[in-house]
C-alpha cells in the first residue's frame, strides 16, 4: 500500500511536468499543427524560467517572496515557449515550410538556446546558479496547510503536491472547456480537422493557427520549468530534462487528444517513468520499465487506426500545411 | 470602397521559372543570414564573432586531426539522410532514423561480442553488416506495415519506435551485455569486429591532402551514387515519386501501395541500419544507448534541405558536422558553450527552409503591383 501511495505521488511529481507538454502539444495539434519542437521548446521554458527566478532573486535580494517568483518564472518559461513556437509558426504557416522539419529544426535549436542560456549564467555566476533555500521551499512546498498533507492515504495522495499541479488541473478542465463548449473552440477544432472548409465558412484560419500554435508552445514550456524548479531542485539540468518533450508528444496520443485525459494520462506516464526506482515485477527487467510509456502509446496509436472510429483520430489535417491557393 | 483597399498588402504568385543561379543566390543569401544571426548568441557571451567563425572553421578543418573528425561527424548524417531520401520523396515521414540506427548497431555488435573468436575477421565484419540491414530494416517495417494495411499514422509511430529502441539498448547495457558488474558499459570490441582505418590521399596542385577515416566512408560515397540512380532511373524509384506526388493516381496505374511503401521502408530502415553498424564498428567500437546521438533527427532536416538530392546532401551535412566540430574545438579555446554549434545549426536550418518560399512564390506589393499595371 505504502509503495503504491509513493509510487502515486512521485508519477504526479514527474506527471505534472508531463502534463503542461502535453496540454501544449494538444492545443497545438488541434489548430492541425505538429509541433515537433516541444523538447526544445521544453529546454528553453526550463532554462527561462530558472533564470527568471534567479535574477529576480539577485534584484531583490532577501526581499524576495516565494509568490512572486512562481508568477515570474511561469511568465519567463511562458514567454520564452511563445517566442519559440512564433518561429516555427511564421515558418509554418506564412511560409509554409515541411512542419515535421521544422518541428525537428526547432527541437535542435531549443535545446541549443536552452543548454547555452543554462551554461552561460553558470559560467557568468561562477561556476553555481542556485537559489536560496526560502524560494526553493516555495516552488516544493504543498499549497495545503500540513494537517490536510497528514490524512492517511488521502493526504498524500491529493494535497501533497505544488502549486504548479493544482494549476495545471485547472488549466486542463479550462482547456476542456474552450474545447468542446466555447464557439472559439469548435472552431479551431474545425480548423485542425478540414481547413479548406473552415477558410469557406469563414473562419480567419491564419489566426487560429498562429495562436493556438503560440500559446500552445507557451503552455508546453511550463512544463520544462517546472521539472527545473521541482523535480531537478532548481538547478540546470540538461540530461534529466533531455526526452521530456518526446515523452509529452506521445502522451498526447495516449489522451487521444482531449484535454481532461491528460491529467490521468500524465500521471500514469510519470509512475511508469519512475517505476523502475520503486517497483519489482518478476521476469520483466527493471530498466525496461522506461519503454512502457512508448510501447503503451504504440499500442493506442495501432488501436484507434485499426478501430477507425471518428472521435479517437488524430486532427485530420494533422501534419498538413493549408495553401488557399492549393486547394 | 476603393479598389485598392481591397487588394491585400502582399500577394503571392507561384513561380514555376525562376532562374537557377537566382535561386541559387537566394540559398546562398539565407546561409549568410544565418551566420550574421548567429553572431548574436556570440555577441551575448562576448566572443568576438569574427574570431569565433575563424575557430570553426580552423578548428574543423584546417588540421588532420580536425579534419578527420570532422568527415567522422558527417558520415552517419550523409548515410542516414540518404535512407530517409526515398521515404520522404513518397511522403512518409519516417522520423525513426534515430531508433533504426540503434537497432542496427544493436543487432551487429550482439556478433561483435559473442562471435568474434569463433569466424574470421572478415566474416565476423560481413555477418555484422547483414544483420545490421535486417535489424534496422525491420525495425523500419514494422510501422510501414500498420501505415499499409490500416493507416497508422507513421510520423507519431516511427517517432515512438525510437524511445523503444534506445531504452531496448539502455537495457542490454545495464543487464545481459554489461561488461564489468556495475559498470553500466558493455565492453570495447575486439580488434575482429571493428572496421579497419583508410588513409584517402588527394593531391591538388601542389598541395596535398590526407583524410584518415574508417573505410565505412568509401561505401557510403559509393551508396550516394547508387541512390541517386535509385530514385532517378529505376522502376522502383519512380513509383516512390508517383506515390509521393499522388496515391490515387498510383492505385490507378496498378501499383500495390502498400507493399511499394512496406518495400521502401525496408530498404530505408537497413540504410540506418548500416549507418548503426559503421558507428559502433568504424567509430565507438562499443555500443551505448545514446549511440545515434540525434543524427536519425538531424539527418532529416539534412535530407530536407538538399532537396533529397544525394549530391547535394554531402555539401549539407559536411556544412553541419563542421558547425559541429568547430564548436567543440571553440569550448576548449574559448570557453564558449558547444550548444552554440546547435543554436546556429537551428538558425541555419530556419533559413535555408524559409528561402525555399523565396523561391517558389513571387510577393507582389499592392503598390508596386498597381505601377506594373500603369506601365
Amino acid at each position: 500500500m505504502n509503495t503504491l501511495i509513493t509510487l502515486i505521488t512521485a508519477g504526479i511529481t514527474f506527471g505534472t511536468v508531463l502534463m503542461y507538454g502535453t496540454l501544449g502539444e494538444i492545443l497545438t495539434e488541434k489548430s492541425g499543427n505538429l509541433n515537433l519542437g516541444v523538447e526544445g521548446i521544453m529546454y528553453m521554458g526550463g532554462a527561462f524560467g530558472l533564470a527568471g527566478a534567479f535574477y529576480y532573486e539577485k534584484a531583490v535580494g532577501a526581499a524576495a517572496i516565494g509568490p512572486v517568483a512562481i508568477i515570474l518564472a511561469i511568465l519567463a518559461a511562458f514567454v520564452a515557449g511563445c517566442a519559440a513556437s512564433a518561429i516555427y509558426s511564421f515558418l509554418t504557416i506564412t511560409l509554409r515550410t515541411n512542419q515535421n522539419v521544422t518541428g525537428l529544426a526547432l527541437s535542435i535549436f531549443g535545446t541549443g538556446v536552452g543548454q547555452f542560456v543554462g551554461e552561460l549564467m553558470r559560467v557568468k555566476e561562477g561556476g553555481y546558479v542556485a537559489l536560496s533555500n526560502s524560494l526553493k521551499n516555495a516552488f516544493s512546498a504543498s499549497v495545503f496547510p500540513g494537517f490536510f498533507v497528514k490524512i492517511p492515504i488521502v493526504g498524500p495522495i491529493l494535497f501533497s503536491h505544488t502549486i504548479f499541479f493544482y494549476l495545471a488541473i485547472i488549466l486542463a478542465i479550462a482547456m476542456w472547456f474552450y474545447l468542446s463548449k466555447t464557439r472559439s473552440g469548435m472552431y479551431l477544432t474545425a480548423v485542425g480537422e478540414s481547413p479548406a472548409t473552415s477558410d469557406a465558412a469563414g473562419i480567419n484560419i491564419t489566426r487560429y493557427k498562429y495562436l493556438a500554435t503560440i500559446i500552445g508552445g507557451g503552455i508546453s514550456a511550463i512544463g520544462g520549468m517546472v521539472y527545473i524548479v521541482t523535480t531537478a531542485g532548481c538547478v540546470w539540468n540538461h540530461e534529466g530534462l533531455s526526452g521530456v518533450g518526446w515523452l509529452a508528444v506521445a502522451l498526447v496520443i495516449f489522451c487521444v487528444w482531449r484535454p481532461l485525459n491528460a491529467i490521468w494520462g500524465s500521471v500514469i506516464f510519470g509512475a511508469m517513468m519512475i517505476m523502475y526506482l520503486r517497483v519489482a515485477i518478476p521476469f520483466i527487467p527493471t530498466q525496461l520499465y522506461k519503454i512502457l510509456p512508448y510501447v503503451v502509446t504504440v499500442i493506442v496509436l495501432i488501436i484507434t487506426s485499426m478501430r477507425n472510429s471518428r472521435d479517437k483520430q488524430p486532427p485530420a489535417s494533422l501534419g498538413l500545411n493549408y495553401f488557399r491557393e492549393e486547394r | 470602397m476603393s479598389e485598392s483597399s481591397k487588394t491585400p498588402f502582399v500577394r503571392l504568385a507561384k513561380r514555376t521559372d525562376i532562374d537557377p543561379r537566382r535561386a541559387m543566390l537566394i540559398r546562398i543569401a539565407s546561409i549568410v543570414i544565418a551566420l550574421i544571426l548567429g553572431t548574436i548568441p556570440m555577441i551575448i557571451s562576448g566572443t568576438n564573432p569574427f574570431e569565433a567563425y575563424s575557430v570553426i572553421v580552423q578548428g574543423s578543418l584546417l588540421r588532420r586531426t580536425y579534419l578527420n573528425q570532422t568527415v567522422k561527424i558527417a558520415i552517419p548524417l550523409l548515410g542516414c539522410a540518404l535512407a530517409i531520401a526515398p521515404c520522404f520523396k513518397m511522403r512518409f515521414w519516417n522520423i525513426g532514423a534515430e531508433g533504426q540506427i540503434t537497432i542496427g548497431a544493436m543487432c551487429a555488435t550482439y556478433f561483435a561480442l559473442y562471435w568474434y573468436n569463433r569466424v574470421p575477421h572478415l566474416v565476423l565484419l560481413l555477418m555484422m553488416f547483414l544483420v545490421s540491414l535486417i535489424g534496422g530494416g525491420i525495425w523500419a517495417l514494422i510501422p510501414a506495415f500498420f501505415k499499409a494495411k490500416w493507416n497508422t499514422n507513421e510520423t507519431l509511430f516511427t517517432l515512438m519506435m525510437n524511445y523503444i529502441a534506445i531504452g531496448i539498448v539502455a537495457w542490454l547495457q545495464g543487464g545481459p551485455w554489461e561488461g564489468r558488474k556495475g559498470s553500466q558499459l558493455i565492453p570495447m570490441f575486439n580488434d575482429a569486429a571493428r572496421l579497419p582505418d583508410f588513409n584517402f590521399m588527394i593531391g591538388i596542385g601542389e598541395h596535398e591532402f590526407s583524410l584518415t577515416s574508417h573505410v565505412g566512408l568509401i561505401f557510403i560515397l559509393i551508396l550516394v551514387v547508387l541512390m541517386y540512380i535509385y530514385m532517378n532511373k529505376t522502376k522502383q524509384g519512380y513509383e516512390i515519386a508517383v506515390i509521393g506526388d499522388s496515391v490515387n493516381t498510383a492505385r490507378y496505374a496498378g501499383m500495390n501501395v502498400g507493399n511499394i511503401i512496406m518495400r521502401t521502408m525496408f530498404i530505408s530502415g537497413a540504410i540506418s541500419g548500416f549507418v548503426g553498424f559503421l558507428t559502433v564498428s568504424g567509430a565507438n567500437y562499443t555500443l551505448f544507448s545514446g549511440v545515434a546521438d540525434g543524427v536519425g533527427f538531424t539527418a532529416i532536416t539534412v535530407a530536407w534541405l538538399s532537396q533529397l538530392n544525394p549530391f547535394a546532401m554531402i555539401v549539407i551535412s559536411m556544412m553541419l558536422a563542421v558547425l559541429e566540430k568547430g564548436a567543440n574545438t571553440l569550448q576548449t579555446r574559448l570557453q564558449v558553450p558547444a550548444s552554440i554549434s546547435d543554436i546556429i545549426t537551428g538558425i541555419l536550418l530556419f533559413t535555408m527552409l524559409s528561402c525555399e518560399f523565396f523561391i517558389n512564390y513571387r510577393l507582389i506589393f499592392r503598390g508596386r503591383a498597381a505601377k506594373e499595371e500603369k506601365a
